[in-house]
């Protein structure tokens, strides 16, 4: 008799989304399915719409990483603008997007993991959530908001709002940076700079209660993608891909924005709206790879930054080669992090962060454009196809976390291979199968909703569907 | 009795107030510092009584009159706020959100808007209609300007400028009821070779939503500045 587990809705998870276990008639399990059960439809409305209106449309459809998309878009209209923005420009959006990521990172490290790193993976329930760490660790309760509140902040003082900034406009932002708006994102550093030191020091003191989970949670080789300058060093907003393998060698590099869908393609399973993210040449799902934090790190020789690259060295050391356990995208997290704030205080010390040209204007030269930028989960790709008076005639967005479908699929089954036995389920282990969707951080419906604590049903059916058992938590 | 000296005496919102005789119930009440809510009046251009939204009571009278268009009478005694007045502008402003697609988070308009101005003035939060979702295509072949029907009230205060004010009458309005629709020249694409548009942007500047704007502009970027119109008629007034 074969059974399903499903594990409806998955918790701590940026959306909604559903897991399937498969077990066969020994109760061992068999396959696993990760389901995202919403279609949005962002890629059929926008059509008709006027090109210079997507980045704000398309930034609609994420609360907690609107920035990423407001830069892939504009990126793509600019490309359809053939126009190069200023270079103040360009330094003001890598801030706005690094805040984003540090305050998205703060997120995913504080709010939505910490419980299962500094509680455990079998703690109670009941406490496994934000507050929980809150009252066991006060300071790095403390941290985690702060470092949230100073990414949002600087999107605020960017863009006059936390989320949906209308800042970003195809050809650059709308207004430069004022001197006392410099001075005040100068002024949160030290706290922002505390805060994630106070994380890394957390982290390094508990990962070795972690050894099982670092050796199952999507623990595999695989490809991986990521931006990097041509110096070799992590990038997010600019730069160009490079795709490298198992053992570090470069399978492509060099990958603009318009190269992208030549050498990237999506496959479609029949159990989630998300697709399937591969490289091409490799077929699917061969072709499959990770991206986010873990690869990002794996790829780049060096962060570009003094603190950053010391904890960049230590990560290298963490295994021979890429690093292939998505446990460590926790780790690559903090590094990010890290690199996110010290770059800011670079940027911010750039002569010219305060010139007033911040726009270039041009209207429709290229019926096809496309733009790519780091989205703190994995790369982001816009391509749009306008029409001679710049309307939309079609779009195709490859999201962060489709690229991260295949290798969350193959996590869920390595680990529930490992932990579940017997057809046996208790909360530490269904927690474990949810923790190791966590790593990816994969924002499914792009909600701002962080819910420590949301109801979770798993129910027990037989091969025809009848019900064996339920465990069930409020 | 010339008509420059002729005075009319008339009660609005209890207050005794004076006026000529060819001015409208709106003019009087403003002058007075009474405020009538309006979409479709612009100081400066003819009123048509388009939106209803100035709808006041006339004692004596059982139906609803526009302010805009209702002129002064000796002895009226005029109710510019009642709970009646109050839910049939209300509606009017239901109807106008469900009749088209007004999104105002992704609007050119966002914050600049008198309908969405309006809507947080009179403390619209929720439309009770159902909405028409119509499927209505942006003009954007005008290499300055574009137009989006979407956020189209049929307000026609480009109609009344372009002809007015321009002379030069690109703007009409085509169709009936529901199908409504302003026009550029003879339903032809605005930004045609042989359109009769002088490019002059006073559709644009009087637009009170996001439905005609600057190409390229995004959000708070693009406050309209229709105040110019007052000004352009006193000076021709006084050449």
């Amino acid at each position: 008799m074969t059974q399903t587990i499903t594990i409806d809705p998955v918790t701590r998870l940026e959306g909604h989304g559903k897991i399937t276990l498969y077990l066969d008639p020994r109760g061992e399990v068999n396959n696993a399915h990760f389901h995202v059960t919403q279609v949005r439809g962002f890629e059929k409305f926008s059509e008709g719409r006027p090109f210079y209106e997507m980045p704000a449309l398309m930034a609609r459809i994420c609360g907690i990483c609107p920035v990423s998309h407001l830069i892939a878009s504009a990126k793509a209209c600019e490309s359809i603008m053939a126009v190069e923005i200023p270079h103040t420009a360009a330094q003001l959006r890598r801030m706005l997007n690094l805040a984003q990521m540090v305050q998205s990172h703060a997120l995913s490290f504080f709010y939505l993991a910490s419980p299962d790193l500094l509680l455990g993976m079998d703690s109670d329930p009941a406490n496994r959530h934000l507050f929980g760490v809150a009252a066991a660790y006060p300071e790095l309760g403390r941290a985690g908001i702060g470092l949230r509140r100073f990414g949002q902040h600087i999107i605020e003082l960017l863009g006059d709002k936390r989320i949906h900034p209308g800042w970003v406009v195809p050809g650059g932002v709308t207004e430069p940076l004022s001197s006392v708006k410099r001075d005040e994102i100068l002024a949160m550093l030290p706290e922002a700079y505390a805060g994630v030191h106070l994380a890394l020091k957390s982290y390094k003191e508990i990962t070795y209660r972690f050894e099982e989970e670092i050796a199952h949670f999507a623990n595999f080789p695989s490809l991986f993608m990521g931006l990097i300058n041509e110096d070799e060093s992590v990038e997010f907003t600019d730069g160009a891909l490079r795709l490298i393998d198992a053992n570090g060698n470069i399978v492509a590099d060099g990958i603009t924005a318009h190269k992208f869908s030549e050498l990237i393609g999506e496959a479609v399973e029949p159990y989630s709206y998300t697709k399937f993210a591969y490289y091409k040449p490799f077929g699917y799902p061969e072709g499959s790879y990770r991206g986010g934090p873990l690869a990002r790190l794996n790829i780049a020789k060096s962060m570009g930054t003094p603190l950053a690259d010391a904890e960049l060295r230590q990560f290298k050391q963490l295994e021979n080669g890429p690093v292939r356990s998505s446990f460590h995208y926790h780790y690559a997290r903090l590094i990010d992090m890290l690199y996110g704030v010290e770059k800011i205080e670079h940027i911010l010390n750039d002569p010219n962060i305060l010139d007033k040209h911040i726009r270039a204007t041009a209207g429709v030269n290229r019926l096809e454009g496309a733009g790519q930028a780091e989205a703190p989960r994995g790369t982001l790709m816009h391509n749009y196809k306008v029409d001679e008076n710049g309307k939309i005639t079609w779009a195709n967005l490859v999201i962060a976390t489709g690229q991260n479908n295949n290798a969350m699929n193959q996590g869920i089954l390595q680990t529930a291979r490992h932990f579940v036995r017997g057809g046996k389920m208790t909360d530490g282990i269904l927690n474990r199968i949810e923790a190791v969707v966590r790593t990816f951080d994969p924002c499914l419906s792009c909600s701002t909703h962080a819910f420590g604590k949301m109801p979770l049903k798993i129910e027990l059916l037989d091969s025809q569907g009848n019900f064996l058992d339920l465990a069930q938590r409020n | 009795m010339s008509a420059a000296t002729e005075i009319k005496t008339l009660i609005i919102d209890g207050k005794d107030v004076s006026a000529r005789p060819d001015q409208t119930i709106l003019d009087v009440a403003r002058e007075n510092g009474i405020n009538i809510p309006t979409l479709c009046h612009l100081d400066g251009l003819s009123d048509v009584g388009a939106c209803r939204l100035c709808l006041i009571e006339i004692k004596g009278q059982n139906r609803l009159l526009p302010a805009c268009v209702a002129r002064v009478e000796e002895g009226m005694e005029v109710t510019t706020t009642s709970e009646r007045i109050a839910r049939h502008r209300r509606t009017i402003l239901e109807l106008l959100f469900a009749e088209r697609n007004h999104i105002c988070a992704v609007c050119v308009a966002n914050g600049n808007c008198e309908l969405q101005a309006l809507a947080q003035q009179l403390g619209l939060t929720h439309v009770r209609f159902p909405y028409r979702n119509p499927a209505l295509a942006v003009d954007a072949s005008h290499e300055r300007f574009t137009c989006d029907h979407n956020r189209c009230i049929l307000c026609t205060r480009c109609v009344r400028v372009c002809a007015e004010i321009e002379g030069a009458h690109v703007w009409d309005v085509e169709g009936r009821g529901a199908d409504c629709k302003v026009i550029t020249d003879l339903a032809q694409p605005w930004g045609d070779k042989n359109s009769s548009c002088t490019k002059c942007g006073k559709c644009v500047q009087v637009c009170p939503t996001g439905a005609l704007y600057e190409k390229g502009k995004v959000g708070v970027e693009h406050p309209k500045r229709p105040d110019f119109l007052p000004y352009l008629n006193l000076m021709r007034e006084a050449q």
